[in-house]
């Protein structure tokens, strides 16, 4: 038989793992079992991230994405305590709008599946000169505060603007 | 082998997968995640491309998404607790009108 | 037999093994410590009748709580009900995998090439720890919201905004060190702080950073949810809070999970303050003995702290967090790297 490579059966198990969990998020009814099935999605996202050699980035997903987008999304669900919607389609589609979203949904994978299989068929590359400084969080870090920095400096001041932001928007009227 | 191409197309497949949960799901939290499912699909492809290209730029741009998509998610809850507390709906349905 | 069962393999599995099952006789030993050390504090002599000096205590503690009756609400979510103790645990056990706790051993010469004493070393390892204890939030939260009680939602949310809260001083602590070692990989943090000034006093960090060792304890207690900053699950206040519905093993995974979390903190502050496995009059191979001592030390003051000081009321505590903490977080953390420039 021949060799199976280790990475295609991780990149698989990983691959259907996010793909079923996000066919779940948005075919859930209940908000928070969709919350906590993104988090799933998440996880096996970031052993993806792995696979390709981005660690940091493989952790950096759990600490922000997992870890506290989430959160903040759970608080919100428990304390809007929020019920399940009536319906799952806009009602302008009809009685048989589910079926026609489903299709519809297929319609638009099955393009963007076909478009992005037809751009490259070449193997990343595993020359130890090429990936070895990849996953060096070092060299993030020197793109990060030379090249980059202009960019750093300007989403530390929208994180305080949307900090401010939601406060602000959030505040019950005294 | 794995190749761009595999990250690639599953990338396409979770962006339509959060494309239409946010066209066509009724209620403004699971709207909130499914473009949470977008910006993580193209996070995938920008760490795959940066990765073919043997460059660690796609790694700094994901860094920069996740910043954003995290302001935008926090400003994103505020406005639907905001709106949750007008009319004790989640359905965007609700707010069709151009009253407060 | 197949090429990839060798000595090396099956050293390292039984090393996972062992890693694990210690983890969770050290929380069956902290409970021990916990008690006795209670009792001297308010002056009586605590469990001595179950073994020698009551060291059994926490094994019968254990089959009492097997043999109790698991109960659920009939309102719960039954899935997220059962799955909250789960993800606790999980958290807290494998946030311990990417740490060192000593140098290589050769077993007396059979392992070749020499064992390195962890589970794994990744190169991010420090983020990984931070990654997994913030995963630990759900275990809470969801325990809290699936018990569908008023004491369990309120004591699961604020455990969790309590612990989110704090997280940001322990990241910042934890990035005061880094700078300082140059390195995410606990192994090479540790290994900077091999070596003595004069010959007399270690090159630990805490030397160096005494103000983010304390910055980075307090944050720890208050992540673990511990005295003084406990009050999620106040017995006077909250009935038990977030784990109020629970019963029997599913308590008992919860109460695990929280020293585990003890322990994971305790070792995480040695390794990047306390130099880990460094110290003097032992061989290499022994450094897992210092390792002990320093973490046993910690979780030590753990105990004392929680029976010597009152507890902070809520918004005392986060007020706490944010108003005062994070400033001297961030503080440290400048004046570090300004220091780490203008010195080399």
């Amino acid at each position: 038989m021949p060799a199976i490579s280790l990475h295609l059966v991780a990149f698989y198990a990983f691959a259907a793992i996010a793909v079923v969990a996000s066919l779940l998020v948005v075919g859930q009814r209940n908000p928070m079992h969709s919350v906590m099935l993104l988090i799933v999605s998440f996880g096996a996202l970031s052993g993806l991230y792995v696979l390709l050699d981005a660690p940091f980035t493989a952790v950096t997903q759990i600490i922000v994405y997992a870890g506290a987008i989430m959160v903040l999304f759970l608080f919100v669900v428990m304390l809007l305590n929020a019920h399940t919607e009536d319906e799952m389609v806009p009602v302008a589609l009809g009685p048989h709008g589910m079926k026609i979203a489903v299709v519809l949904s297929i319609a638009l994978a099955g393009e963007a599946v076909w478009a992005f299989s037809r751009i490259s068929t070449s193997v990343f590359s595993t020359d130890p000169g090429v990936t070895g400084p990849i996953s060096s969080v070092a060299r993030i870090g020197i793109g990060i505060f030379t090249t980059h920095a202009f960019a750093f400096e300007v989403t530390s001041i929208l994180i305080l603007v949307a900090m401010v932001g939601a406060v602000v928007i959030a505040r019950r009227e005294p | 082998m794995l190749s761009l191409n595999h990250f690639l197309v599953l990338s396409g497949i979770l962006f339509s997968i959060g494309t239409a949960g946010v066209f066509l799901r009724r209620n403004l939290i699971t709207i909130l995640l499914s473009i949470e499912i977008m910006l993580n699909a193209v996070n995938l492809t920008f760490v795959a491309v940066g990765r073919y290209l043997g460059t660690v730029d796609g790694q700094i741009i994901t860094f920069f998404v996740m910043t954003v998509a995290a302001a935008e998610a926090a400003v994103g809850l505020a406005l639907v607790i905001s709106l949750f507390r007008h009319r004790q709906t989640l359905s965007p349905d609700a707010f069709t009108t151009l009253r407060w | 037999m197949p090429a990839f069962i060798n000595p090396t393999v099956i050293a390292h599995l039984v090393l996972i093994f062992a890693v694990m099952n210690m983890l969770v006789l050290s929380s069956a030993f902290m409970v021990w410590m916990e008690r006795k050390v209670c009792a001297y504090i308010q002056d009586r002599v605590g469990p001595n009748r179950v073994g020698f000096e009551g060291l059994l205590q926490p094994f019968a503690d254990v089959f009492k709580l097997l043999l109790k009756e698991e109960l659920m609400p009939k309102a719960a979510d039954k899935f997220l009900f059962v799955i909250a103790p789960i993800i606790s645990v999980t958290a807290a056990l494998t946030a311990f995998s990417v740490i060192p706790f000593g140098t290589q051993i050769t077993l007396f010469g059979l392992l070749d090439p020499p064992l390195r004493l962890e589970v794994t070393d990744v190169n991010v390892g420090i983020l990984v720890v931070f990654a997994i204890t913030s995963m630990g939030v759900y275990g809470i939260v969801l325990a809290g919201w699936s018990s569908n009680s008023k004491y369990s939602l309120l004591g699961g949310l604020r455990s969790a905004a309590q612990m989110i809260s704090y997280e940001i001083s322990y990241g910042l602590a934890l990035a005061s060190v880094v700078m300082l070692a140059g390195s995410l990989s606990l192994r090479e943090i540790v290994m900077n702080q091999s070596g003595y000034w004069w010959h007399l006093i270690p090159r630990w960090y805490v030397f160096l950073q005494p103000l983010g060792f304390l910055i980075f304890f307090t944050a720890g207690v208050a992540e673990t949810n511990r005295a003084p900053f406990d009050f999620p699950e106040a017995e006077q206040e909250l009935v038990a809070g977030y784990h109020t519905e629970y019963s029997s093993m599913s308590f008992g995974l919860f109460f695990l999970a929280e020293y585990v979390n003890m322990v994971t903190v305790s070792a995480v502050a040695t390794s990047l303050y306390l130099g880990g496995w460094l110290g003097p009059f032992l061989p290499d191979w022994l450094g897992w003995i210092w390792f002990l001592i320093k973490t046993l030390a910690l979780l030590f003051f753990y105990v004392w702290m929680r029976w010597t000081l009152p507890r902070y009321r809520y918004d005392q505590l986060m007020e706490f967090g944010w108003k005062y903490l994070l400033p001297v977080a961030i503080v440290n953390l400048v004046i570090t790297a300004a220091l780490v420039i203008w010195l080399g």
